[in-house]
């Protein structure tokens, strides 16, 4: 394709212009590799072998949606989507409101701001490895939070969600909160510090309470942010994997499995190729619902401007 | 907030009041959910200076009562991953040798495409373009085996070579908008008069966008250095076990079903692990609170 371009500045097609812009067209292969050989390739890969029998190696025996069924069908997938679905809900509302809540806290003007940013940010500069394993600590019931109530008295209060298969969700959601707050507090601060001063003005002067304005004027404004720190938080509540892996490893039993981890696991432990690649399929799917109606309001409003 | 409006004139100054009700309920949340937040890291700390008999006996909050960095160097130098038994340094090392080049070659990757992409647009680059963006939301899990197939038939499944050609892959679409969006801020009349004065794409970018951006390439290499630093899944999908990063190693040693649990060893293990990113962080301030702004609100 390169031979046909022409550069964007200018109208000559002298041979040493086509040779100097030849350079902009070698220095842009490896997107042009990722992009199309690896996002594009890999995905459709992913989904045609996910039509097939493949096991331990990938072959190119059809079998129609029986993989599909088939994982429709395993226990452990579904408990895998309806934690996700429960964590993901769960973890939506309370990031975005205990997020907001420290951001609208934050744009008050405050004395020591960096202070308390720098602290309820930084256990998102943790990996979800090292988060899963000091919370796996504190919530371990012989020594953690169960053990110290307990010790204060309240000899039957029990807290040990790690170890209680219909409780370990909120342990994860506990670890996944502290984690991933700060985050959306810094995109919605980063709003919130784009509004208008006057708007501010206005509504002092017209006798609106603060937290009135907030709700009113400030969140209706501050849709657009809201919008793509959603499809932010969503898409990576999806891969939810290492957090799952070293806090609990999907136990006890299955009850805390994650279509992520069902996934590495069918692939690379139980080597069940067409399985796992119906699986990322489903994520992939789920993903896209998510995106595709964003990317068309997006797409939308830009037209309009 | 009534008073708030007789007290803030139209300049602005902060509320003189420092102890009114509004004040104390303010500073007392933030303060309280501060607490919360640093709750984690003072465990970690705490425990890992603590002997194994002090953690029996006492609770997780309590400071040590006689302090030991046994835990430390046992962490470092001698826990035991499977039959490999000299700590946590492997997967430090391993890491080290993983993030260096991982972050030189995406981040030099990702710079020259960003002024591709600003600078010397051609006739399906926006495409592309696009396409990496959208790639940046697809679930790995897709693309893990695609990606086995790739460096196996590259010959680098396994290889340290093969982690950094995963890391560049997946760290180019938040990088590559990342350099974008800020080359696109620079004047045009620059680049014009270079292109006059005959200079081409690499003096271009080597003379003239290079200095200009100094800051720019900061916040990608911390984005980079923190995200590479604590990979799991790539770790684990495109390593050999003598190869694995830091984060792989913790999770084995920690997590590991063999032997008493030795909860300080652990905790001294997370937190040398989590000491990279954090240093980082707490150095780097407001840069990198300007990568994830970058990657959030423009993306």
């Amino acid at each position: 394709m390169s031979s046909a371009e022409h550069a964007p500045a200018g109208p000559g097609k002298r041979p040493i212009r086509l040779f100097r812009n030849l350079w902009s067209k070698i220095a842009a292969i490896p997107m042009i590799l990722v992009s199309v050989g690896i996002f594009v390739g890999g995905t459709i890969w992913t989904i045609v072998y996910s039509f097939t029998d493949s096991g331990l190696l990938p072959r190119l025996n059809w079998v129609g949606l029986e993989q599909y069924e088939r994982l429709w069908s395993t226990r452990r997938w579904l408990v895998s989507i309806e934690n996700l679905a429960v964590f993901g809900i769960a973890s939506l509302i309370l990031t975005f409101a205990l997020g907001f809540l420290l951001a609208a806290l934050l744009d008050r003007k405050i004395r020591f701001e960096d202070t308390f940013r720098t602290i309820l940010l930084y256990p998102f500069a943790l990996s979800f490895i090292v988060t899963g394993l000091v919370w796996q600590w504190i919530l371990n019931p012989e020594f953690g939070v169960q053990s110290i109530v307990r010790g204060l008295g309240f000899e039957s209060f029990t807290f040990d969600p790690l170890y209680d298969s219909s409780k370990v969700m909120i342990g994860l959601l506990i670890a996944g909160l502290w984690q991933g707050t700060g985050l959306i507090m810094v995109i919605l601060l980063a709003g919130l510090r784009g509004i208008d001063e006057d708007i501010w003005k206005a509504s002092r002067v017209d006798g609106i309470p603060a937290w009135k304005t907030y709700i009113v004027i400030i969140i209706p404004m501050l849709k657009p942010v809201f919008i793509t720190a959603l499809v932010l938080v969503t898409s990576g509540i999806v891969k939810l994997y290492d957090l799952v892996v070293a806090m609990t490893s999907g136990g006890p039993g299955i009850s805390s499995e994650v279509p992520a981890k069902f996934v590495y696991d069918t692939l690379f432990t139980r080597q069940n190729l067409g399985q796992g690649f119906a699986a990322s399929t489903m994520m992939l799917v789920t993903v896209a619902i998510i995106l595709i109606p964003w990317a068309l309001l997006q797409f939308r409003g830009k037209k309009n401007d | 907030m009534t008073e708030t409006a007789t007290l803030t004139g139209p300049t602005g100054p902060r509320p003189k009041k420092a102890l009114s009700p509004r004040n104390i309920m303010l500073y007392g949340t933030l303060i309280v959910v501060s607490l919360y937040y640093l709750l984690p890291l003072y465990v970690m700390i705490v425990t890992s200076l603590k002997g194994m008999p002090e953690i029996r006996l006492g609770n997780i909050f309590s400071p040590p009562v006689e302090i030991t960095f046994q835990p430390w160097v046992k962490a470092w130098a001698e826990a035991c991953t499977g039959i490999n038994c000299d700590g946590l340094s492997r997967g430090f090392w391993n890491s080290v040798r993983i993030l260096i080049p991982s972050v030189i070659v995406s981040v030099s990757i990702a710079s020259v495409t960003g002024y591709v992409l600003s600078m010397w647009r051609f006739k399906g680059s926006e495409i592309f373009f696009a396409i990496l963006l959208l790639g940046a939301f697809i679930p790995y899990q897709v693309l893990l085996y695609p990606v086995v197939i790739v460096l196996r038939e590259l010959g680098l499944y396994g290889s340290l070579t093969g982690l950094v050609v995963v890391h560049t892959i997946f760290g180019m679409p938040i990088n590559v908008l990342l350099f974008r969006n800020y080359f696109v801020t620079l004047p045009d009349e620059l680049f014009k008069a270079a292109r006059v004065d005959g200079a081409g794409f690499w003096r271009i970018f080597v003379f003239i966008i290079l200095p200009m951006s100094l800051p720019i390439f900061v916040v990608s290499m911390i984005i980079q250095v923190t995200g590479i630093w604590n990979d799991f899944l790539f770790g684990v999908v495109y390593t050999r076990p003598e190869n694995y990063p830091m984060t792989v190693q913790l999770n084995n040693i920690v997590n590991s079903v063999q032997g008493v649990q030795e909860y300080n060893v652990n905790m001294a293990a997370t937190l040398l692990t989590g000491l990279v990113p954090l240093t980082v962080y707490f150095f780097s301030g407001k840069l990198f609170v300007r990568g994830i702004a970058a990657g959030a609100v423009k993306g």
